[in-house]
């Protein structure tokens, strides 16, 4: 029997060795020693051994969970702050899901950042984004996934400002950091909370210790549930992680960064930590009550609200940015009616169509020569023949159609969301059901007109005169690998996960029983669930926006234009992004700076530098003024001062 | 006579002198002077007390005390013929080098 422990040590070190080896020496740091070849084989090497042993470890897993405890790293008073694995199913498929479309995105960046100056810097910070999440998907304890969890926000930081040059990149990776400081905030108030009452960081002990299912604090005299309060600080950290609202105004603009990294982090990864964590937590936030309610009308709210907004972007990745917000919100709902199996189903389903869509995107850039808008484009499905098939097989998976993943993951969803019953449950399954209208519009949107409306066809480069051109084949092949998940994984797999008995010891069997059996019952084979989706809802809902979107911008391209004459105001509301912006940075930054500012310059310079520091040095120096005034230089001054002393010193001698 | 009116003379001129010390401004010559009458009258004081105790080591602490002011006017007259040729005055203005 092989040693599992020494292969999870392995699975998550060796992304961090090369991305150490990469960083010291590839980048200049140390020395630039490390060729552009040489840098490929280092990285792509390191990531491949995570996936194949992260596979060996899938299949180990897969009818027993592991625990390993591997390094107690410090002890303090009587709280052990330990290193360890939790290997579960939730855990297995996590990690097989980062490695693979990490391993995808490594090959891609070969072909995407090869002119790059920062090359081996780049490769570098995705396999140290590959350790962080690996950390934080195999933990065994809170601390070591609130370490994988700042350390994932550090390096989106480093990511997103990849070219440092560029002001709107660092405008967005500040804005990306700052936000997530937020959740991370929120997330940090919920663990010492349940530290305080479980004396434990361990999953195994929270989730089995009952002091705190039944304790209550007191807060401004009423009694709240802690374990309530807990879960609500749990799910702020998970909100600003996993991008809904309020706090997801930093995903949109984290689409400054290069193109491998927002499939890899935007899509794939980063984002569902949020997802994962709460799911990992369904103990606890099943017993949550309306907060579950809360967050699936959050999640609904994301849902509609983002994908309406996605439908009058021009560029091609915020397009997408606002497709994987859309979708995080169709996870969240999930989450809130107690399906948890269904959401992480998704978060697999659309990790791969996701990072297809974005690596297609990438590869329109690239073979566009750097040209983002998509009104600048067209007709590229005869230059780019493979990257317009893989586009299509993207965006079919994502709007559902049937027998495709996507089709299965959000069907479900829909239907797990109209069985349930939770406070607000009308208003979740009709704002999922306008969702799934407005993702088809504005994916068959993004697609006729990036790759075959013809009004605007200057694909004509003018500076190099060239033509649009397919992308390389280092280029092509994640997109052709990527796309056999994306059309396959959602029909075999959907019957294992949503109803085999792989979550039985990770997800509580309270309401989400109640979800699962009723769709147990209705359930006969994903043949049959595919084709009487004919008789649902969602596909035609999705039929009629291939039908708006082909009218409006195939056949009468007249009211797109005309949008922003007749409605304004409607127009004005939604290029703002809903003025969640313009409060982010007219109201709360500016005023958290002016605090800042006066606690600088008022209380900081005025009253403790001038008034306490150099005021004391001031008065010092005005008494020794006065009394250097009574040295006068003249001996006269001097003998009386002498003989006035004397004599009344003789004189107090003489009375006393 | 008795020995309190020569002790009230001793004081009277000591005052004098002290005066002098003090309140002169103006001639560095009236200061020498000064401290000889201070001098002076610790000698008249020396003398009272000898008389009145017929004690004599009053009368001869007196003649040290002579000698000593005769040996300090010497170098205080010299110091001040060397003042007047550095600064052409025999007044204090200009002596308050040591200010501050």
């Amino acid at each position: 029997m092989v040693n599992l422990s020494s292969i999870c040590s392995i699975i998550v070190l060796s992304p961090l060795f090369s991305s150490i080896i990469l960083g010291l020496f590839g980048t200049g740091f140390l020395s630039k020693s490390i060729s552009k070849e040489n840098c490929n084989v280092i990285a792509i090497s390191g990531i491949l051994i995570s996936f194949i042993f992260s596979i060996f470890v899938f299949f180990s897993v897969l009818n027993n969970s592991i625990q390993i405890d591997l390094y107690t790293w410090n002890t303090i008073d009587n709280c052990d702050l330990q290193i360890g694995f939790m290997i579960d199913f939730l855990s297995s498929t996590m990690m097989l899901i980062v490695t693979f479309v990490s391993l995808m995105v490594h090959v891609y960046t070969i072909g995407y950042m090869h002119d790059d100056s920062g090359y081996q810097r780049f490769f570098s910070y995705i396999s140290l984004f590959t350790f962080f999440m690996l950390i934080l998907v195999m933990s065994n304890n809170m601390v070591q996934l609130f370490f994988g969890w700042e350390g994932v926000g550090l390096v989106s930081y480093l990511l997103i400002g990849f070219w440092y040059n560029k002001p709107t990149a660092v405008y967005a990776n500040l804005k990306a950091f700052l936000i997530n400081r937020v959740g991370d905030f929120g997330f940090l108030l919920g663990i010492s909370i349940i530290y305080i009452f479980v004396n434990s960081f361990n999953y195994i002990d929270i989730i089995k210790n009952e002091n705190l299912y039944i304790s209550k604090i007191l807060i401004f005299d009423s009694e709240i549930s802690v374990l309530k309060l807990s879960c609500c600080f749990l799910f702020i950290g998970a909100m600003a992680k996993s991008a809904q609202i309020p706090l997801h105004s930093w995903l949109p603009d984290s689409m400054e960064g290069p193109t491998p990294i927002s499939a890899l982090i935007h899509a794939a990864t980063m984002v569902t930590a949020g997802i994962f964590m709460i799911v990992r937590f369904s103990s606890l936030f099943e017993l949550s009550g309306y907060l579950l309610s809360f967050i699936a009308i959050i999640g609904s709210l994301t849902a509609l609200s983002m994908g309406i907004l996605g439908i009058l972007q021009n560029d091609i990745k915020r397009i997408i940015a606002y497709s994987t917000l859309s979708q995080l919100g169709y996870m969240m709902m999930a989450i809130g009616v107690s399906a948890y199996q269904i959401a992480i189903f998704h978060l697999l389903t659309h990790a791969f169509f996701k990072a297809l869509l974005f690596l297609c995107a990438g590869s329109v850039i690239i073979g566009m020569h750097h040209e983002q808008d998509i009104r600048k484009m067209g007709n590229l499905y005869k230059y780019m023949p493979v990257t317009c098939i893989t586009f299509l097989i993207g965006t079919l998976s994502l709007v559902g159609v049937p027998f495709l993943s996507g089709f299965y993951s959000k069907e479900t969803i829909i239907e797990a969301v109209k069985l349930s019953s939770v406070y607000g449950s009308n208003f979740i399954y009709y704002s999922s059901l306008i969702g799934v209208l407005i993702t088809s519009l504005y994916s068959f949107r993004l697609y006729i007109l990036v790759f075959h409306k013809n009004k605007f066809s200057m694909i004509l480069d003018k500076k190099n005169n060239q033509v649009a051109t397919e992308s390389s084949f280092i280029i092509i092949l994640p997109l052709l690998i990527l796309s056999i998940p994306s059309l396959f994984i959602g029909f075999f797999l959907v019957e294992p996960f949503l109803f085999g008995d792989y979550f039985k010891e990770i997800v509580p069997c309270l309401n989400n029983c109640e979800i699962i059996n009723s769709l147990k019952l209705e359930w006969v084979n994903s043949i049959y669930f595919g084709s009487h989706a004919l008789y649902t809802i969602p596909f035609w809902l999705m039929i009629l926006g291939f039908v708006i979107s082909l009218y409006l911008y195939v056949f009468d391209f007249y009211i797109p234009v005309n949008f922003k004459v007749n409605f304004p105001n409607l127009n004005k509301l939604l290029n703002n992004n809903y003025y969640f912006d313009w409060v982010n940075e007219r109201i709360i930054a500016r005023n958290i700076i002016n605090v800042g500012n006066f606690f600088y310059k008022i209380i900081d310079k005025i009253f403790i530098d001038g008034f306490f520091v150099n005021g004391s040095a001031k008065i010092i120096r005005y008494f020794s003024i006065c009394l250097s005034k009574i040295q006068s230089g003249y001996v006269y001054h001097y003998s009386f001062f002498m003989t006035a002393s004397i004599a009344i010193m003789l004189t107090f001698l003489i009375i006393n | 006579m008795t020995l309190f009116h020569y002790l009230v003379v001793s004081l009277l001129l000591f005052m004098i002198g002290m005066f002098g010390v003090i309140l002169n401004r103006r001639n560095l010559l009236v200061l020498l002077m000064s401290i000889e009458i201070i001098l002076l009258s610790v000698n008249t004081n020396l003398i009272a007390f000898s008389s009145y105790k017929n004690d004599l080591t009053g009368q001869i602490f007196v003649f040290f005390i002579m000698t000593v002011a005769a040996a300090e006017m010497a170098i205080g007259l010299a110091m001040l013929i060397l003042l007047f040729r550095n600064l052409d005055q025999i007044n204090f203005d200009k002596l308050n080098n040591l200010k501050g």
